[in-house]
């Protein structure tokens, strides 16, 4: 699925005029307006912003899960806003990992089943053995999620995320229903899955703190992106706190 | 949707909720509609029918007690009407007579009846359809059955011929009527009334007496008994009073053939009655159970609520109850009408057989009252569980969500195996495992439908079986010849010299009283020649019998009732001859499905009876091609006083068949279908209610809809797919019961069921189970995927 410009491959997005209305009339709501941006591969980067200032609607486009009503996003050199359903999901399956607030994980599988569930069906996963020793949870493997606390569920499901070594990681506030000792050892996972599998990386958030430890910050607002800011020396997760 | 602003916000919300669960609430309410109305309709039908049956005997005076004679002088008439018991008594003249009516080859078998030249009878009165009753002055005038004259589209003023007593007679018709006593008007040894071939005429007493050298006597004594008489003291006294007169026995209602076709078809009714509207009730309050169980889950948060707000336990309770209420409500009204609309359409059908003069479908309140109440409290019982954790629940606990469904417990052979089993499989195993009540539940409701099925249509199989086994491995003889009276062995000789006769063999048939100990049964011995070909005796493997030299066989049903086992002693009273009383061995038990049997060899009945080789009739093998010429033989000889025709027989039950199949099949599928679909849809809707979320993510994951839903409806199909042997063992099981419950002296149902029915039960399962399973993987392919992203369950 070739587009018309030619898309610079260094970048993982390239996004023009991304704009996105719900409802119609009186009930419109402008989720997103005229957003452009370009994201470049391997990236850590940050979306900080108020609700409803478009953080999730945007992630959600980028994640193949929502379509936007104008303009055109760029994955690589395909362009992701002319897939259709059957692709979007090739797509998701094949280059993208999600990691949601609340976890998600299927409560009738164990841990290691939970992230085999993925690598069944991926290209080049690597095992989920590997996965789950990234994220540090080799010996909880066997563990269903009812008997792993809230972190160790969402570092599950980061290694779920990562196990099919995607090319995009999308993280929608992983942190938020955890406690800052648990989500700073889930950002943690998430920073090394970042530099070690080279995946280029999205995490939102409502918690301006964990922007330190990003290569990019992007500040929303009202559906557009207020401040695009490039971080010289992102540290440690280890060394956040708020 | 707007409410009326009296409406509390508790029914608003209730309304809303139905709304939200209508397909279930539907499917729910479509099952309970199918019990309820199958329950109205056979509840209606047979008390329509008792009741139809009760006011057409009273108002015909039907008789009570009817004693046979072979010839009586009228006198007697007087000292019957003294017995203890009798109300009133009428005799009359009773004979067969072959009857040829213009454009119908085969002579047809009659019976004839004497009926008073002034007034209509006292007693087994007849309805006047058509035309006018017999006139005083003209002895050839006859009334004609209903169903037989419409038959051969004969009217008043046609006339037919008749042979009375070895004369060829030509009678007019002046009437067309309906009699209590032929209901069901049945040829003796038939299975299916063909009322082409089976001809009952009414004429003026003094007609018949000439006809028959019955001036001045009777050979049948009808009687109505007093109220409170007691009907066996008055059979015996007839019996001792008429004995002298060639009686074969006095015989009451229970034995009088239409009244015991009729008194089995209400038996059937009451089976059907009280057998299968239960199933769809039980699977009903189910799938209310799941339905209710689900909701209550998702509305926990609210309920605790709700509770905050001071809302108590007994409100909360009713809310759900209401909710429950008015599927139930919605399904016992819905059945109620569909069970007047059936009843009606069955009334119509039973018109078709059952000659009543009126016949409306008539529904008692008691019945709607009994359905009202049993649906209600199905409902009841089907969400207490539910309800009683809406009313424990604290608001505090409920408030907080339920923690995640720990699966932990589940087996950890699972993990051994864990090489052939992907993960799908494995969230569909371990769903399975966690909830076992659930789909046990769930199995067990889709095998019911298909035992619903298989039960209900097993009654066809076993009929087309007993058809088949009577006419193509007892009984293969072309036709049945019986003797006005019985003629000597040597007669055969003549028949077989008519044109077109291939084999005849012959039959001797006598009244009898078998006792065994205090068991009693009067009916008919049969005596056949040991080397027939035709007409045969066979085992229960349906392999022929050789008739042993000395002894009797006694089909099983006559052994059970007699209490007899090989080897035991029969005293055998003869009603006819010199009526000898003799004991004879049983030396056999055979197999008959339709009446009861006892045979012995022709030549032994013969030397019991101290007759030299009689015979009452014979059983003919012909050539086709000849069937016109052998006819008019047969018409012209005096001594044949009935014919019954196999292939007329055949022809006729196989017409039944195809009438009532279409109908039949047709509403068993659509309660089968019902019942699956409504096991199906619920249980894949509440787990796609539950499970939703997981779903979702797996969507979002990357999982393609047809993955998906493979862990959904795959589980649906394991289960379905699990119901079937026990569906098929379920149907056996309830065919089973109904042939005891229709295990009557007229038929025992024989427990066959063919393949073809296991196998058209399984199509209709798997196809409404596929049905419910696309309308929801509709469902499945809408997932909110965004939603679930954000959302905590």
């Amino acid at each position: 699925m070739q587009s018309s410009a030619s898309p610079d491959t260094q970048l993982a997005f390239q996004i023009r005029g991304l704009s996105k209305v719900y409802g119609q009339g009186d009930t419109q709501v402008h989720a997103l307006r005229g957003v452009d941006l370009d994201i470049p591969r391997g990236e850590l980067v940050v979306l900080l912003g108020p609700s409803g200032s478009g953080k999730s609607t945007l992630l959600n486009i980028l994640g193949g899960l929502d379509e936007p009503s104008t303009g055109s996003v760029h994955f690589a050199d395909q362009e992701l806003t002319a897939f259709d359903d059957r692709h979007l999901t090739r797509y998701r399956r094949d280059h993208v990992g999600f990691v949601f607030q609340f976890y998600n994980l299927i409560p009738s599988l164990t841990a290691w089943e939970n992230v085999s569930l993925v690598t069944e069906i991926a290209r080049n996963p690597m095992t989920p053995d590997a996965a789950l020793e990234l994220v540090g949870l080799g010996s909880r493997k066997h563990h269903f999620p009812a008997q792993l606390s809230g972190g160790e569920q969402q570092r599950v499901a980061i290694a779920r995320a990562i196990a099919k070594q995607p090319t995009l990681l999308l993280c929608d506030e992983p942190t938020g229903a955890l406690d800052s000792n648990t989500g700073i050892v889930v950002l943690d996972a998430i920073a090394r899955a970042n530099r070690e599998l080279d995946t280029t990386t999205l995490v939102i958030t409502h918690n301006a703190g964990i922007a330190a430890m990003a290569d990019r910050v992007l500040q929303m607002a009202d559906g557009a992106i207020q401040d695009n800011r490039i971080n010289p020396s992102p540290c440690d997760a280890a060394s956040l706190s708020w | 949707m707007a409410f009326p602003a009296w409406m509390s916000a508790l029914n608003r919300k209730l309304l809303r909720d139905l709304w939200h669960i209508r397909g279930q609430a539907v499917a729910i309410a479509l099952v309970m509609a199918c019990g309820v109305g199958m329950y109205v309709m056979s509840s209606g039908m047979l008390v329509s029918l008792d009741q139809t049956r009760q006011a057409y005997y009273e108002r015909y005076r039907f008789a009570d007690v009817v004693a046979p004679v072979k010839r009586a002088p009228q006198t007697l008439e007087a000292r019957i009407a003294n017995l203890p018991g009798v109300r009133q008594v009428e005799t009359r003249i009773r004979s067969g007579a072959l009857l040829d009516v213009d454009g119908v080859d085969a002579p047809i078998t009659g019976q004839l009846m004497s009926i008073p030249e002034f007034p209509q009878p006292h007693i087994n009165d007849l309805v006047l359809r058509q035309g006018r009753y017999i006139d005083a002055q003209r002895e050839d005038e006859v009334l004609v059955l209903e169903a037989f004259a419409q038959a051969h589209s004969l009217k008043p003023g046609d006339s037919l011929h008749a042979v009375l007593n070895g004369t060829r007679k030509r009678l007019h018709i002046a009437g067309v009527v309906l009699s209590p006593e032929f209901v069901y008007a049945i040829s003796p040894g038939d299975i299916v009334p063909d009322p082409g071939r089976f001809g009952v005429l009414w004429m003026g007493r003094e007609a018949l007496a000439h006809a028959f050298d019955l001036d001045g006597a009777f050979n049948e004594a009808l009687i109505q008994t007093m109220r409170h008489a007691n009907e066996q003291a008055l059979i015996d006294r007839l019996d001792a009073l008429l004995e002298p007169y060639g009686a074969p026995g006095a015989y009451g209602r229970d034995q009088q053939i239409s009244d015991q076709f009729l008194s089995n078809e209400i038996d059937q009714l009451r089976t059907m009655a009280h057998v299968l509207p239960p199933i769809f009730l039980l699977v009903a309050g189910f799938l209310l159970h799941v339905v209710l169980s689900r909701l209550i889950d998702t509305e926990r948060e609210q309920i605790g609520l709700l509770k905050a707000f001071g809302y108590g336990p007994m409100e909360l309770a009713r809310h759900y109850l209401r909710m429950t209420g008015v599927i139930a409500l919605a399904g016992t009204a819905l059945g109620m009408l569909m069970g007047l609309w059936l009843g009606h359409g069955m009334a119509t059908l039973y018109m078709a057989y059952f000659k009543f003069p009126f016949l409306s479908f008539h529904m008692p309140p008691s019945v709607l009252l009994i359905s009202l109440l049993v649906s209600i409290a199905v409902a009841a019982l089907g969400t207490l569980v539910a309800i009683r954790r809406v009313m424990k629940l604290q608001p505090a606990v409920a408030m907080v969500p339920p923690a995640p469904a720990d699966y932990s417990h589940t087996g950890q052979w699972l993990n051994r195996m864990a090489g052939w089993l992907d993960q799908p499989s494995r969230m569909i195993v371990r769903h399975l495992q966690r909830w076992p009540a659930r789909a046990a539940m769930t199995t067990l409701g889709i095998a019911m439908a298909m035992g619903l099925l298989i039960g209900s249509s097993f009654s066809l199989d076993a009929s087309r079986y007993m058809v088949d086994v009577s006419f193509n491995v007892i009984d293969r003889q072309d036709i049945t010849v019986s003797f006005v009276e019985p003629r000597s062995g040597r007669v055969l000789h003549d028949l077989r010299a008519l044109p077109g006769v291939i084999a005849a063999e012959p039959f001797r048939a006598a009244a009898v009283t078998l006792s065994h100990g205090r068991h009693q049964r009067r009916q008919a011995i049969l005596g056949l020649d040991p080397e027939a070909q035709l007409s045969r005796v066979v085992d229960s493997t349906l392999n022929p019998v050789m008739l042993p030299e000395h002894g009797i066989a006694v089909s099983d049903k006559l052994a059970e009732l007699l209490q007899v086992t090989l080897g035991d002693e029969l005293q055998i009273a003869v009603h006819e001859g010199r009526r000898p009383v003799i004991r004879l061995p049983v030396s056999r038990i055979v197999e008959s499905y339709i009446g009861t049997t006892a045979v012995l060899r022709l030549d032994q009945l013969n030397r019991l009876l101290g007759e030299d080789n009689a015979v009452s009739g014979a059983y003919l093998m012909i050539d086709q091609a000849h069937t016109q010429a052998l006819y008019d033989h047969l018409k012209n000889t005096p001594a044949v006083a009935g014919l019954a025709l196999q292939g007329a027989a055949q022809t006729a039950f196989n017409e039944l068949m195809q009438q009532s199949l279409g109908t039949f099949v047709f509403f068993n599928t659509l309660f089968a279908g019902l019942i699956a679909v409504g096991v199906v849809y619920n249980s894949a809707r509440v787990s796609l209610s539950e499970r939703g979320r997981e779903l979702a993510s797996l969507r979002v994951l990357g999982l393609t809809r047809a993955e998906v839903s493979f862990i959904l409806l795959g589980e649906l199909a394991l289960l379905t797919l699990l119901a079937l042997p026990l569906g098929a063992a379920l149907g056996y099981a309830l065919a089973w019961s109904m042939v005891q419950s229709l295990d009557t002296d007229l038929f025992r149902i024989p427990l066959i069921i063919y393949p073809s029915t296991y196998g058209y039960a399984v199509v209709v399962v798997v196809v409404a189970a596929l049905a419910s399973g696309l309308l929801v993987r509709r469902r499945i392919d809408r997932l909110d995927l965004i939603a679930v992203l954000k959302t905590r369950e």
